[in-house]
């Protein structure tokens, strides 16, 4: 069976190690605070000036000077700061922050990432994607395999205007766990009942499998 | 002490016209000057640049400038919850930049301190790298990226006192500070303005010396984009 969005961010959420600053895009990424373990110490920061977030707040106790980056009203937890935007991606691209877990439309085998624009159809922007992926150490991407229509999303190319080159190193998907490495994605985990020859079918790019692969534990 | 008070929102805005660029504090609804945007709104200034993370929601913030048609070009780095911003864009009645965040902040972080131009790594080998100067250090590849030049900047504190010192409120901050100063002239609207001497020399986010103009601001409205809550057990 492929990973539901929750599964993707439980898998994840086993990347994150005691004594990480983690910066959580928005979308299935911003789920995994929900499956990080109780016993370590985690500090999640919201680039629009946040360490230190807590849960959504109780009804009623919202409050508009206190969001993350997706405008959802949260909290903080004791300990937490507030800085300007300046000093946020000082954190970021003074790679302070440990760990950045980002959704994406494409992926390529060289580690490109193409997550912000589809030209004629949306148009948002890059919010702070592109000076996360152009900074961060340590990039895991949260994301489904292929398309609506089937079609793989890691690709040799990215057909997609890019968020940032030569920056993805791991890919959690709904089929499997991928690292970028030699110009490919190579298998280190596959879905609890996927199939390596599912995964190959789904995997436009170079794909390397060595051995047996493991399904992944939760 | 200098004193920088105005009286009301009319007299910060002295000085404003047609085609001027603007930087306004900050992120989605949350820390936006919400007093100005309504005298930029009744001032009717047309073809003005924005300078701003993001361009309101229809109708609220920024949206209200869109709606009349007040805005030339935006440069942003997050446009996404405006059906009125996509519409002109796309008909291409408006002129968007679209940055990197950090690139937008750093930008009006360097037009505060007189620097004209940075390296950062943002962007690069993306669209946004186009046209610009690349150079390598340490092994990575960067963009220069220059220093904003605007004629004013209006920015939103949550107390001030006579002298301009700010102190900004939980993620209302933002890029607040960072606008401060950067601009020609920086006006700033505060929830509390209170006399000088009140504030603690300690406590304060932004001295003085950036704001020219400021004001106690009246009648916030402080909408939320996204009200997510959890239940009480």
């Amino acid at each position: 069976m492929a990973l539901s969005k929750e599964q993707i961010a439980q898998r994840i959420a086993k990347e994150v190690k005691d004594g990480y600053y983690v910066n959580l895009g928005i979308g299935i990424p911003t789920l995994v605070a929900n499956f990080v373990q109780n016993d370590i110490e985690v500090d999640f920061q919201s680039e629009n000036g946040v360490l230190g977030m807590g849960p959504f707040p109780f009804e009623g106790e919202e409050d508009p000077d206190l969001i993350n980056a997706g405008k959802q009203t949260i909290t903080t937890l004791p300990g937490a700061s507030f800085f300007d935007s300046a000093m946020s991606f000082s954190m970021i691209r003074g790679q302070h922050v440990n760990l950045t877990i980002l959704g994406a439309m494409e992926v390529s085998q060289n580690g490109d990432i193409a997550n912000w624009k589809i030209p004629g159809k949306m148009v948002k922007g890059m919010g702070g994607a592109m000076d996360l992926v152009a900074s961060a150490e340590n990039i895991i991407v949260a994301m489904m395999h292929t398309n609506r229509a089937g079609e793989s999303k890691l690709l040799k190319n990215c057909s997609l205007p890019l968020t940032g080159v030569n920056c993805v190193k791991k890919i959690v998907s709904n089929l499997a766990v991928l690292e970028v490495i030699n110009n490919s994605f190579k298998l280190i985990e596959r879905a609890p009942g996927v199939s390596v020859e599912e995964i190959k079918t789904a995997t436009e790019g170079n794909l390397i499998i060595e051995g047996d692969i493991p399904e992944m534990k939760f | 002490m200098i004193n920088k008070t105005v009286s009301n929102v009319q007299e910060a805005c002295q000085g404003i016209k047609d085609s001027m660029t603007f930087m306004l504090g900050g992120f989605g609804l949350s820390g936006i000057p919400e007093n100005l945007i309504a005298e930029l709104v009744r001032l009717n200034v047309k073809d003005v640049t924005c300078i701003s993370n993001n361009a309101g929601v229809d109708g609220f913030g920024l949206g209200q400038l869109l709606q009349k048609k007040q805005i030339r070009k935006m440069i942003s780095s997050y446009v996404g919850e405006n059906a009125e911003f996509e519409r002109q864009m796309l008909s291409g009645e408006l002129d968007v930049e679209l940055i990197p965040q950090g690139t937008l902040a750093q930008r009006c972080q360097a037009a505060q301190s007189g620097i004209p131009a940075f390296y950062t790594p943002a962007g690069y080998g993306t669209e946004v790298a186009e046209g610009k100067e690349s150079r390598e250090f340490n092994g990575k590849m960067h963009l220069l990226e220059k220093a904003f030049n605007a004629d004013f900047s209006f920015v939103k504190a949550w107390k001030g006192d006579d002298a301009g010192n700010l102190v900004f409120k939980g993620s209302a901050r933002n890029f607040n500070p960072n606008m401060c100063g950067a601009a020609k002239i920086t006006v700033a609207e505060v929830e509390e303005l209170v006399p000088v001497g009140t504030l603690d020399p300690n406590h304060i986010h932004i001295p003085g010396i950036f704001i020219q103009r400021i004001f106690q601001g009246e009648n916030y409205e402080k909408r939320i984009e996204q009200l997510t809550v959890r239940k009480r057990n």
